[in-house]
């Protein structure tokens, strides 16, 4: 029996016990709402002698992320975990830690960015971090949060890999919702995440080395990026081969995506997030309706799985994007929608890919929007542009 | 002997470098030119100065060249043309010149010669 104990938990809690298993190194990182939880409730392990980790408490997230960096230098297994602002204000040092190639863990609580200030989630945050050279994982419940947690650090610690690992989770519909959870024996979780070990370390007096580095005569700075884009390729078949090895240890098999009812379905719904379990649902009801909808549930974008969304998709002739953020190109689309475009333009059957956005700053997305975008797909009646679930449209 | 060669780099594909683009080396910094910065250049007085060796201990690229205890020369390969050594010699025995036209002169007597 590989699941020692199931409770029933808040999100961050799944989180902090995945981190509790890992054992990092060192931890650094700073309280934001909805993340808050996470580092009290791992703090709290690290003060009870129930972890082994040095924890470095900042002053803000832009040092978090800082320390973690010097503390991926010198070799460490190295954790944190943000949202929203916090995240924002990491945004130099995300891209210095994919850069020196340093393997950082780090659950983001999904949550939008200001303005207005709202705490609420959306996926604003971590997608406006897509480029920063981050592999970016959702997670569909608490579940998933602690389960994707686990894997992240065999997929970042990855010797092909070696790139950093956001985790994400809905800020509050995750973070603070109480679900059950199947937690794992504490030493096979501890076998399967392995021992680390780091690329280089600025912690050997006999081999000194210099990280972080000018490059400004020399000029090697794309010969860099591209070895990353490389990194970012390997991640693809590690995600994978980790998933897959998991599913041996604990019994469920993890994927670039999930499929639900998507094998006879005519029109596709694609979510990523809490959002998919809505979506889920409301597919569930459609088809008792006769509807042949299907779905997609996204859980890795970065790096981005074009070629077997493709595959997994050709069979279908529309396919609805639902967004949880806005990328404000004035044109239609959010990022999901876009990537998932673009990766149909080489495709012999181009489907129609219809734009969604939903729950922004928090608006519930209920199963009765899910419906009604599946309503539209199949009736072929969609606005141009972006379709707005559960958006105010007229004064009333 | 270098561990890291680097003869090489300018023809190195993205394949090469190292990971994360470390230096998997210390004290590479001698390798590293850059004199070539500078706009402006130290010139000593070999009368005014009695070696009291102050510029040497003060100048922060090591770039005062010191040979039995004596200032001989700048390493310019390396010196950014601070002005550092100039402002702390107590003999006003440096003076810091236009770095353009101190090389087009001496291009000109390395013609002359
Ligand atoms: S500080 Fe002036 S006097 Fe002293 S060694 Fe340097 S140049 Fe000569
Ligand atoms: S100008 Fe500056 S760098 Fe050059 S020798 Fe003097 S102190 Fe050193």
């Amino acid at each position: 029996m590989t699941i020692t104990k199931s409770a029933a938990v808040v999100g961050t809690d799944a989180v902090a016990e995945a981190m509790r298993q890992i054992e990092p190194d060192v931890v650094a990182a700073y309280p934001i709402t909805p993340q808050t939880a996470i580092v009290e409730t791992f703090a709290t392990m690290v003060a009870n002698g129930e972890v082994n980790t040095e924890m470095v408490n900042v002053e803000s997230e832009h040092s978090a992320l800082s320390a973690c960096i010097g503390a991926a230098g010198g070799g460490a297994r190295v954790m944190t975990c943000t949202s929203s602002q916090g995240l924002a204000l990491m945004w130099e040092m995300l891209y210095i830690a994919s850069g020196l190639r340093l393997p950082i863990v780090m659950p983001n609580v999904n949550r939008t960015l200001s303005a207005p200030i709202n705490i609420h989630c959306d996926h604003s945050d971590s997608m406006g971090a897509r480029d920063s050279g981050w592999i970016q994982l959702y997670s569909e419940n608490s579940q998933e949060a602690y389960e994707n947690t686990i894997q992240a650090a065999r997929i970042a610690e990855n010797k092909e890999v070696l790139l950093p690992a956001m985790v994400l989770l809905d800020g509050f519909i995750i973070s603070h919702g109480t679900e059950r959870v199947d937690f794992y024996e504490d030493e096979k979780v501890r076998n399967f995440v392995g021992e680390y070990q780091p690329p280089y370390t600025m912690l050997d007096p006999e081999n000194p080395i210099t990280v972080g580095a000018f490059d400004g005569l020399y000029g090697y700075f794309f010969e860099f990026k591209r070895a990353q884009e490389e990194a970012m390729k390997n991640a693809l078949k590690v995600v994978k081969e980790v998933g897959e090895e998991f599913g041996e240890k604990f019994g469920k098999n993890y994927g670039y995506f999930e499929t639900y009812q998507l094998e006879d379905a005519e029109v596709a719904l694609i979510a990523l997030g809490s959002g998919a379990g809505t979506t889920r649902a409301a597919v569930q009801q459609l088809r008792e309706e006769g509807l042949k909808v299907g779905m997609l549930k996204l859980r890795l974008f970065r790096p981005f799985p074009a070629e077997e969304l493709v595959k997994a998709l050709s069979h279908v002739p529309v396919i609805g994007v639902l967004d949880r953020s806005l990328t404000f190109s004035g044109g239609p689309g959010g990022p999901v929608w876009q990537e998932i475009r673009s990766a149909f333009y080489d495709a012999e059957n181009k489907p129609q890919i219809v734009s969604f956005a939903y729950g922004l700053g928090g608006r519930d997305f209920s199963p009765q929007q899910a419906k009604e975008a599946g309503r539209m797909l199949v009736e072929g009646n969609f606005p141009e542009g972006t379709c707005y679930l559960g958006l105010k449209e007229e004064d009333n | 002997m270098s561990k890291w060669d680097i003869k090489d780099i300018n023809n190195w594909s993205w394949k090469k470098h190292p990971l994360g683009a470390i230096i998997p080396e210390a004290g590479t910094a001698a390798n590293y030119k850059t004199g070539g910065w500078r706009a402006l250049r130290p010139i000593r007085d070999e009368e005014k100065c009695n070696h009291c060796l102050i510029c040497f201990i003060l100048c922060p690229d090591t770039s005062i060249i010191v040979e039995d205890e004596k200032v001989t020369g700048f390493n310019l390969q390396h010196c950014k043309g601070c002005g550092i050594c100039a402002y702390e010699c107590p003999r006003d025995a440096i003076e810091i010149v236009d770095e353009a036209e101190a090389a087009s002169q001496e291009n000109q007597e390395r013609g002359n010669a």
